[in-house]
């Protein structure tokens, strides 16, 4: 048996998970994201939608440099974000995330998928990475899929490997990039249920998202985002029944239908 | 079914129409299986094809029986000058390839101490093949092997001078002291990080570098005769030079295709330097540049040898082809697999070691064996600057007035072609297996 803090994510050693203060950002003269003002707070749970190109990956994707802001100050746990690598890399270690296309590496089993990152970052030994790893693809449900490459699983399979992939790392927070964007319809819900399951247990998260269902059902606080800046940030009882901003009330109109 | 019947009891209605005669027999299935038929899908499906087929085989026709006849049935098997061979109506003369194998297979390496080469040979063959053969027992271990020991003691074997720099070791009696008091102390670090369990690889190394200094000092009691690089040739140079470029040819390949995509501008800038400037010149150039200016960077005592020179000017030349090769591979890799491992904490280097190069190397396997192919039949420019090589051994041979004739150069020079052919279709087949047992696990 593994150590149990292995099996469990970690906790965060602050009340605020993310801090960003007047982060901007820039892609050449495209103004990507606009003086983003955001504080989450331990184990809440944040849904960004907005038109595309708004700026809401961006957003999460600075939070671990996949992105790097230009102006701003952007804190996670207590650790701010600069240039330095070896910070980087710590803020990675816990700060998980699931993209939009999976990204699992095709050339490694599912297993291995899972305990890549326990070997090499944790140096965990074989057989106890081994142990975490199975744990979490039990957690998703497909310990059977396990020896299988990539390649072989459905979408939503697929998806929710990434997702146990991230959780074996113990992360504090997790970053969800449009994880249901490119799935058939019929395997969306099963991701979007194992993304419940990980809310119910408290974990922190940040997710960028069009599925309003989970939106309402999840969400601490629903972020809007339109042309680099959060137009309007609120609870979704409010959120979805009294939109303030014309922006949001045409957003939410148009996928609400 | 129920329609047709007329007996059945409960059948509703009779059928409204019977056909009163029976229809003409179709003409039997043409066969789908034997020659026949493999003959008409394969050869004769239409036109364009039957005549392609008949200009086929009259152009086989043409060429396969003279081949023949010259080869085999009017070939000279054995003789003991080239009398025989210079006769108008003889064929190939392999009694001339027999005399001369021995030349053409070590070249001017005294006959008495050929062994040497052989050992070295057959060494390297079995640790090649165990290396390389797919789900074999300790594939690491002979890999490890590969590319460490044998070539230290390859060189010590060949050239029979210890495979340590023992020049450099001290000499004077406080040096001496100095030097074991080093190794000691070495061998204490060693031991007592392999007895911790940490850094064990750091420890190993450590081992292998006391027992390598160890067995350069011991390997003069061997009292093997030296045998200068001036005396190696034919085939087994050949076979050198061809493995230690590729052997080198890969890593700084890699290393020069990752150079180039850096992210830091003086890395990525001599990387482009080196690879467009190597690339730019013929590799005859490379060579002679090798040999006429390596020496001129070293102070005297650290001349490369002569055969030194043109094993690093193959090995770079051959390197720039591989960095632009696997630059191809590591393009292919999408950036979605970057930010997978980076998400994950994976620092720049287990990164590319983990999850980049697996991918991009296998995406890549032909044009890396292409460049092994290329590099296996180029070695034979290394005559340009005085190696003595398996095609230069050839060319040699045919100059021996007791074995002078056309015939019998030919036959020197088919030789010469069997032998790259087998090598080169190896390399070649070898690599489709890899790339379907890679392909195999991934997308079904």
């Amino acid at each position: 048996m593994v150590a149990p803090e292995l099996l469990k994510p970690a906790p965060l050693t602050n009340a605020t998970a993310v801090e960003m203060i007047k982060v901007n950002k820039w892609y050449g003269d495209f103004h990507v994201l606009r003086d983003v003002d955001l504080a989450v707070a331990r184990g809440e749970k944040i849904v960004i939608c907005g038109p595309s190109g708004s700026g809401k990956s961006t957003l999460i994707r600075c939070i671990n440099r996949l992105e790097e802001h230009q102006e701003g100050t952007i804190i996670v746990d207590g650790v701010e974000l600069t240039g330095d690598i070896g910070r980087i890399d710590e803020i990675r270690r816990d700060v998980g995330m699931v993209f939009q296309h999976f990204n699992l590496f095709p050339h490694l089993t599912i297993l291995e998928n899972c305990t890549l990152a326990l070997t090499w970052v944790r140096h965990l030994p074989k057989r106890d990475a081994d142990e975490v790893a199975m744990h979490y693809l039990t957690r998703v449900r497909i310990p059977e899929q396990a020896s299988k490459y990539p390649g072989q699983l459905s979408g939503g399979q697929q998806q929710r490997v990434a997702i146990a992939r991230s959780l074996c790392m113990s992360p504090k927070i997790m970053l969800f990039d449009e994880p249901t964007s490119a799935l058939d319809p019929e395997m969306v819900k099963e991701v979007l249920e194992t993304m419940e399951q990980l809310a119910d247990d408290g974990m922190t998260m940040l997710v960028v998202t069009h599925e309003m269902g989970f939106a309402r059902q999840v969400a601490d606080r629903v972020i809007f985002m339109d042309r680099g800046e959060i137009v309007e940030m609120g609870p979704p009882e409010t959120f979805f029944v009294a939109p303030r901003h014309e922006r949001t009330k045409l957003f939410l109109g148009q996928i609400l239908r | 079914m129920g329609a047709t019947s007329s007996t059945g009891p409960t059948s509703p209605s009779q059928p409204s129409f019977v056909r009163s005669a029976m229809t003409a027999d179709r003409s039997p299935p043409v066969p789908t299986s034997g020659p026949l038929a493999w003959l008409r899908d394969n050869l004769f499906p239409g036109p364009m094809s039957a005549v392609a087929t008949i200009l086929g085989l009259l152009f086989l026709l043409w060429v396969i029986p003279p081949l023949a006849r010259f080869l085999f049935l009017d070939a000279i098997w054995s003789a003991d000058n080239g009398d025989a061979c210079r006769a108008p109506e003889a064929g190939a003369c392999w009694a001339y390839v027999r005399q001369k194998f021995g030349f053409f297979m070590y070249g001017s390496y005294p006959r008495e101490d050929v062994w040497r080469v052989n050992l070295t040979l057959v060494a390297g063959a079995v640790l090649t093949l165990w290396m390389l053969w797919p789900d074999a027992r300790g594939r690491g271990g002979a890999a490890l092997a590969f590319f460490t020991v044998y070539p230290v003691l390859a060189f010590g074997i060949l050239t029979g001078s210890p495979p340590f720099p023992i020049g450099w070791l001290p000499s004077s009696p406080e040096g001496q002291i100095a030097w074991m008091v080093l190794i000691v102390a070495l061998f204490a670090t060693a031991s007592t990080l392999f007895y911790l369990n940490r850094y064990t690889g750091w420890a190993i190394a450590i081992f292998g570098f006391i027992a390598w200094s160890e067995l350069g000092s011991w390997w003069s009691s061997l009292e093997l005769p030296l045998v200068g690089t001036h005396l190696w040739g034919g085939i087994f140079v050949s076979l050198l030079v061809a493995t230690v470029g590729i052997v080198f040819s890969l890593p700084l390949g890699i290393a020069l295709a990752l150079g180039r995509r850096s992210q830091m501008p003086v890395l990525r800038f001599l990387s482009v330097m080196l690879i467009e400037f190597v690339r730019g010149v013929p590799l005859i150039t490379v060579l002679v540049m090798a040999n006429t200016m390596l020496p001129l960077f070293v102070p005297d005592s650290w001349s490369p040898d002569r055969l030194l020179r043109p094993l690093i000017g193959v090995a770079l030349f051959s390197a720039v082809y591989m960095a632009e090769v696997v630059r191809g591979g590591l393009q292919s890799v999408p950036k979605g697999q970057y930010e997978g491992a980076m998400s994950l904490g994976l620092s720049w280097w287990q990164m590319t070691r983990l999850v980049v190069l697996p991918q991009a190397l296998v995406t890549v396997i032909p044009g890396i064996v292409n460049s092994f192919i290329a590099l296996f039949k180029d070695t034979t420019l290394v005559a340009i600057v005085g190696i003595f090589d398996f095609l230069k051994a050839v060319d040699t041979g045919r100059l021996d007035p007791v074995w002078a004739g056309p015939k019998i150069s030919t036959t020197g020079y088919v030789f010469a072609a069997i032998f790259y052919f087998i090598f080169c279709f190896g390399m070649s087949r070898y690599s489709m297996m890899m790339e379907r047992r890679h392909s195999a696990g991934r997308s079904r």
